[in-house]
C-alpha cells in the first residue's frame, strides 16, 4: 500500500460515501421524526438483505476513508509517516469496518 | 493574527472544516459502530440505549454530529469536483454551497426532532 | 525630511539560520511607495547590514519576495498603501525555506524539488537538447518545426502554468510543505503538469511518476493557498488535481 493506493482507496471510497451519507441523512431525518424507537428501527432493517448490504459497504467505506484520513493528520500533524503506521492505520480501518458490519448484522438478525 | 493572514480564503476555511470535521468524525465512528454492536441484541436492549441517549447533552452531540456530517459531505464534493472534475473555477461558490448544505442539514435535524 | 513627516513602523526579522528576533524601524512614509521601497530605504539609510534580495524592481524576475503581514508577496510590486495596518509593516523572509541571513532565504531546496520533479523540459525529438537534423542550419522550412496550434485544449492546459517565474511565493504560502517538508510544493508540481500538457515533450511517464506519492501532488489539500496567493495569477492547485487525474486515469 503506496501513498497513490491510498489516495485512490481515499477517493473511491469517497464516492461511496457520497451516497451512503445522503441515503444515511435521510434516514436519520426521518427516522428522528416523532422520536427514535428500536421498533421501527428493527422493523426497517430486520430480515432485510438490502439495508445489510448497504450498512455492510458503507461501513466498510467509511472505516477505510475515516482511518486514511487519520492517517494524513497524523503524518501532517504527529510526524506519525512510515512503513509500519501505514500497515497500522490500514488495520485500524478494516478493524473499525468490521465492527460496523457487525453492527449490521445485528441489525438484520435482530 | 497576522499567522491567519495567508489563510483567511474561502478554499482554505473550507479545508479546515473538512479536516476538522473529518477528524471528529473518524473518532467517532468506532464508538459509534462499538455502541450499536453493543446496543443490538434485541429490541428491549435496544430501546434502553435509545432512552439512554434520549437526553439534551446527547441530543446537542447528535446534531453536531449531523452537521459535521454534512460539512464534511458537503466539502467532499468539492474536493472530488476539484481532483476528478477539474473545477477550478466557481470555488467561492462551491464553498458557500457547501456550509449552505451543513447549515441546512443541520436545521432538518433539529425541526424533525421537534416533529 | 522634517521629523513631523509621518513615519511607518516597521519590524524587520533579522537573524541567520540559528534565529532572530524582530527588529524596528522607522520609516518616511511616502505617497508611491512598495514594500522594496521600504527595505532599500531601511538598509541604505538605517543600517547597512540588512540582507536582502531584489535585481528587477517591476515584477519580472521574481527574487524580491517575503512575508509582508503574514502573507508572502513580491515587494517590488506590494504597495505600501495596500498593506501596511495604521502605518505599520512586518516583514519576513519567505517562509518553508532555509535563511542565509535576515530576509534572504536560500532557494536551493525549492529548486532541487523543481528537478525532482523533472521540470526540465525534455524534447520529443532530440531528447539530448540537441537541433535535429532536419532543422539544420539553412533549412527553413516551416513544415519542419513542430506545430503546436496555440488555440488546442493541451497547449491552452500548458499555457496556464507557463508564466511561472520561481519566486517561491506559492511555496512559502503552502501548509502542507509546513507540514511535509519532503513535498514538492505547488512550483514544482505546476511545472511538471506544464511539461506533461506540452505535445513536444517526450518526458510524461517519468514525470508522472516522480511526482506521484506522499511527497508528491497526491500530499496536496487543495487548501488552495498557492492559487490565492501566486503573483502571476497561476492557480498550481488546479495544476495538482490535474496531475492526480492524469496518475489515476494513467498516461495519455
Amino acid at each position: 500500500m503506496n501513498g497513490v493506493q491510498l489516495w485512490a482507496v481515499q477517493r473511491g471510497t469517497a464516492m461511496i460515501l457520497a451516497v451512503a451519507v445522503v441515503v444515511h441523512l435521510v434516514t436519520i431525518l426521518v427516522a428522528v421524526r416523532g422520536g427514535l424507537s428500536a421498533a421501527e428501527i428493527i422493523g426497517r432493517t430486520q430480515g432485510s438483505w438490502a439495508w445489510l448490504g448497504f450498512y455492510s459497504v458503507f461501513a466498510l467505506a467509511a472505516g477505510l476513508h475515516g482511518a486514511i484520513g487519520l492517517r494524513a493528520i497524523a503524518a501532517e500533524w504527529a510526524g506519525w509517516r512510515g512503513r509500519g503506521f501505514d500497515l497500522a492505520w490500514v488495520a485500524i480501518g478494516l478493524l473499525t469496518a468490521a465492527f460496523g458490519i457487525r453492527a449490521a448484522f445485528g441489525l438484520f438478525g435482530a | 493574527m497576522s499567522r491567519w493572514r495567508g489563510r483567511g480564503h474561502p478554499a482554505w476555511i473550507a479545508f479546515l472544516v473538512h479536516r476538522l470535521s473529518g477528524l471528529a468524525l473518524a473518532l467517532f465512528l468506532p464508538l459509534h459502530f462499538w455502541a450499536l454492536g453493543h446496543a443490538i441484541r434485541g429490541e428491549a436492549a435496544l430501546d434502553g440505549f435509545l432512552r439512554w441517549t434520549d437526553n439534551p447533552v446527547l441530543k446537542a452531540a447528535e446534531t453536531v454530529l449531523v452537521v459535521l456530517l454534512a460539512a464534511h459531505l458537503a466539502g467532499g464534493l468539492r474536493v472530488l469536483a476539484l481532483e476528478f472534475l477539474g473545477w477550478r473555477a466557481q470555488q467561492k461558490t462551491m464553498v458557500a454551497a457547501s456550509a449552505g448544505i451543513a447549515f441546512a442539514t443541520g436545521l432538518l435535524f433539529l425541526l424533525n426532532l421537534g416533529a | 525630511m522634517s521629523e513631523a513627516s509621518p513615519r511607518l513602523r516597521v519590524r524587520v526579522w533579522r537573524g541567520n539560520a540559528e534565529g532572530g528576533a524582530l527588529a524596528e524601524y522607522a520609516v518616511p512614509a511616502r505617497a508611491n511607495q512598495t514594500v522594496l521601497d521600504v527595505v532599500t530605504h531601511i538598509q541604505r539609510e538605517v543600517d547597512p547590514t540588512l540582507a536582502y534580495r531584489f535585481a528587477c524592481r517591476v515584477g519580472m524576475c521574481g527574487s524580491c519576495a517575503m512575508v509582508v503581514n503574514g502573507r508572502p508577496r513580491w515587494t517590488c510590486r506590494t504597495h505600501v498603501s495596500r498593506v501596511a495596518k495604521d502605518g505599520a509593516l512586518e516583514l519576513r523572509p519567505l517562509a518553508n525555506l532555509p535563511v542565509i541571513r535576515d530576509l534572504a532565504t536560500d532557494m536551493a531546496p525549492f529548486f532541487d524539488k523543481w528537478a525532482k520533479a523533472r521540470g526540465s523540459f525534455q524534447p520529443k525529438d532530440a531528447p539530448d537538447g540537441a537541433v535535429p537534423e532536419e532543422f539544420a542550419p539553412g533549412d527553413f522550412a516551416v513544415g519542419d518545426f513542430a506545430v503546436v496550434p496555440p488555440a488546442s485544449k493541451q497547449r491552452e492546459a500548458a499555457d496556464a502554468g507557463i508564466e511561472c517565474i520561481g519566486c517561491g511565493v506559492c511555496y512559502a504560502g503552502c501548509d502542507i510543505v509546513a507540514w511535509n517538508p519532503d513535498y514538492l510544493g505547488p512550483a514544482a508540481l505546476n511545472r511538471a503538469w506544464t511539461l506533461v500538457n506540452d505535445v513536444r515533450d517526450g518526458g510524461k511517464k517519468d514525470r508522472l511518476a516522480a511526482v506521484a506519492g506522499d511527497a508528491g501532488c497526491h500530499a496536496c489539500h487543495s487548501t488552495q493557498s498557492c492559487t490565492a496567493h501566486c503573483p502571476k495569477g497561476i492557480d498550481p492547485s488546479g495544476a495538482i488535481a490535474g496531475l492526480k487525474r492524469g496518475i489515476f486515469w494513467g498516461v495519455r
